[in-house]
């Protein structure tokens, strides 16, 4: 497909520009894998507002920056590449990603990180329900996903892997969704906790640290709740200081407050509920 | 009935509302734009628009029926029955203009109608207009009145949402509240009544996701003497907010408490009264919870609420704009004609959207403490 001249402008040797606007996802999808292909390290992508698939199976190393709403599964089967969006991202990001890290500095809809393989997804905001919704890990892979503020219910449903951290910090007084906008936080309307319904609800594997305290009630049956421990600390201070450091926020204050850990009860919960 | 009909598309439909809670009335293109921003979420055999505060000031007082006859044998039968019930004071065929991708259309003509005589005792006239429309739309083959309402309208068809738009020019029309919907049939067949809003007196319904409860709700309805004859699990929404609000007196958000009520562990954990009140409410209406995975506007007069199922299985956002109230199955369509919106949220399930004018609106003067970014709003 022939690249219209003004769609996209070289800025340096190895850094683009592209302009979303009104682009259909699969155009857009197409100049950012030609632009991976031709050699670029930084994709600078404009006025995006819903188009889906952003990133899909890319698997070159190369940074994609995003201003606007990112539509439905952003980064999927994605293999290495760091997309960055100053925006929110609606449903399915990260799905089934197999490597690479999105870093979102708004909020994500519903089950952001479903399916996830590997690769980090840290959210500065919000996240909708079901997400990390059956998370996998597998040796060196091992699928993070962090988010700032609250996450809907059915948060790690049928989790199988990989960890997820929910943090509820406020949301900042300012943040740089780009394009000169004013930033917008979703308010929830009823966040009587950190977590809604059924978290862990058919976990099987992973874990799922809680900052602060978690209402027992709120959990799934699956899930056993307990206080992080020290063994667990090595490997939260890393992830912590790694999603403090994209957001520029300070990991000492995020630590400050003792992590609740849920872990599965059983690798098999549902192994009862077949016949063979 | 042709083969294709019977297939199952998994896929998801798209639903957006906005509206000014001041009254402020804008054309028809500022929905259209929103709804095409999701056009990947519908499949062309579907799309259609509600319309309210649109007809000139001499016809609002008046039912306007909105029919759609295959033949005009078929046309000329429900005129005769609209006769028969009905005082027609205006008739006209709907506007429409020649579209590309809007494939042949059936007659489409609206009535502009009376009630025969006034109806001071009860049941009254509403419940008397219910009675004939679903009489006539049971018994005319052929012909179907699919917009009942006073000074609003639906307009739908086989299409996508954006080119049945363009198809009933309906940047014509102006409107405070706007709901729109982009069809992906899974279930029941792609034809023009079939695609939505489906609408009853002044309540229209858009939806995404599948009633699974439906044939639970068209028996509980069926006890009340409404007819289910679209083919869709859609309009048991339509006739759950017409009985519970309008004719047993819930207010809306209420109705949609009921229609999406607590879970019994949820109720178990509230206070005694808040309890007993809910164990009523759920042992009384048990045949009006809406279950399986949706997510619905319902526009009526002087207000739209947004409503998803309890555990949030179709998305939903919300957002505020000035005196403009957007509800969308995405954001980037909200955002689409309004880049900056003052608040943007995610729906939680069971929690409804509401949006109503203002008591003193009616107006038609910009609201000019906000400058929101909306094309067509001028």
């Amino acid at each position: 497909m022939p690249v219209e001249a003004p769609r996209k402008r070289q800025a340096a040797a190895n850094e683009i520009t592209i302009d979303a606007e009104g682009l259909h996802y699969r155009d857009l999808n197409e100049l950012i894998h030609q632009a991976a292909a031709q050699g670029a390290r930084v994709i600078d992508v404009r006025n995006v507002n819903g188009q889906r698939y952003i990133g899909a199976g890319l698997r070159l190393p190369v940074t994609i920056r995003l201003h606007g709403t990112a539509g439905n599964d952003l980064g999927v089967f994605m293999d290495g590449p760091t997309i960055e969006l100053f925006g929110n991202a609606q449903d399915g990001a990260a799905n089934t990603m197999n490597s690479g890290r999105i870093i979102i500095h708004g909020d994500a809809g519903q089950i952001c990180g479903l399916s996830m393989r590997g690769g980090r997804v840290y959210v500065r905001g919000s996240v909708g329900y079901r997400s990390g919704i059956h998370m996998k890990g597998y040796q060196d892979k091992v699928p993070v996903v962090v988010i700032g503020g609250h996450a809907g219910s059915f948060l790690g449903e049928y989790m199988a892997g990989g960890r997820i951290y929910v943090l509820g910090l406020d949301a900042p007084a300012a943040c740089p969704l780009g394009g000169g906008k004013e930033p917008v936080w979703r308010v929830p309307e009823r966040c009587r906790s950190l977590t809604g319904r059924y978290t862990g609800t058919g976990m099987h594997g992973g874990a799922i640290y809680v900052r602060g305290q978690v209402d027992p009630a709120l959990c799934g049956r699956e899930a056993v709740i307990s206080p992080a421990t020290d063994d667990d600390l090595p490997v939260i201070r890393r992830d912590m200081e790694d999603y403090a450091r994209c957001f520029g926020l300070d990991a000492g204050y995020i630590l400050s407050v003792p992590f609740t850990r849920l872990a599965p009860k059983s690798h098999r919960p549902y192994g009862k509920n077949y016949a063979y | 009935m042709r083969r294709n009909l019977r297939e199952r598309i998994p896929g998801g439909c798209a639903i957006i509302g906005v509206m000014s809670e001041t009254g402020r009335r804008f054309d028809g293109t500022t929905v259209i734009e929103g709804i095409r921003c999701m056009h990947e979420r519908s499949n062309g055999l579907g799309g259609g628009f509600a319309a309210y505060g649109i007809y000139p000031d001499d016809l609002k007082p008046y039912y306007a029926l909105h029919v759609m006859s295959q033949t005009h044998h078929e046309h000329e039968t429900m005129e005769e029955g609209i006769r028969q019930h009905f005082r027609i004071i205006h008739q006209e065929p709907i506007p429409t203009r020649r579209h590309p991708r809007v494939g042949e259309a059936p007659i489409l003509w609206r009535y502009f109608v009376a009630a025969p005589t006034d109806f001071a005792e009860p049941p009254g006239e509403e419940e008397y207009m219910v009675g004939r429309i679903m009489d006539l739309n049971g018994r005319v083959e052929g012909s179907l009145i699919f917009s009942s309402g006073r000074d609003m309208g639906i307009f739908k068809g086989v299409g996508y949402p954006e080119d049945i738009g363009e198809f009933f020019r309906l940047d014509e029309y102006r409107a405070y509240l706007w709901t729109s919907h982009g069809r992906f049939p899974t279930n029941t067949p792609g034809w023009w009544g079939g695609a939505h809003p489906f609408g009853l007196l002044n309540w229209s319904v858009v939806h995404n996701g599948e009633i699974s409860s439906y044939d639970a709700n068209r028996r509980y309805l069926e006890m009340f003497g409404y007819r289910c004859y679209m083919k869709t699990d859609t309009e048991v929404v339509l006739y759950l907010f017409d009985l519970l609000n309008r004719r047993h007196g819930l207010p809306i958000e209420l109705t949609c408490s009921v229609l999406t009520a607590p879970f019994w562990n949820e109720i178990d954990a509230m206070p005694p009264a808040d309890a007993e009140l809910w164990r009523a409410l759920r042992q009384v209406y048990a045949g009006a919870l809406l279950n399986g995975p949706f997510s619905v506007i319902v526009g009526f007069e002087g207000g739209m609420v947004g409503l998803a199922d309890r555990i949030m299985l179709r998305p939903l956002v919300g957002a505020r704009a000035g005196d403009l109230v957007f509800i969308a199955s995405e954001e980037a369509a909200i955002r689409a004609v309004c880049p900056s919106p003052e608040t943007v949220w995610a729906a939680e399930g069971g929690e409804p959207i509401v949006a109503r004018l203002a008591r003193s609106a009616g107006g038609s003067e910009p609201a000019s403490a906000h400058k929101v970014e909306v094309p067509a709003a001028s």
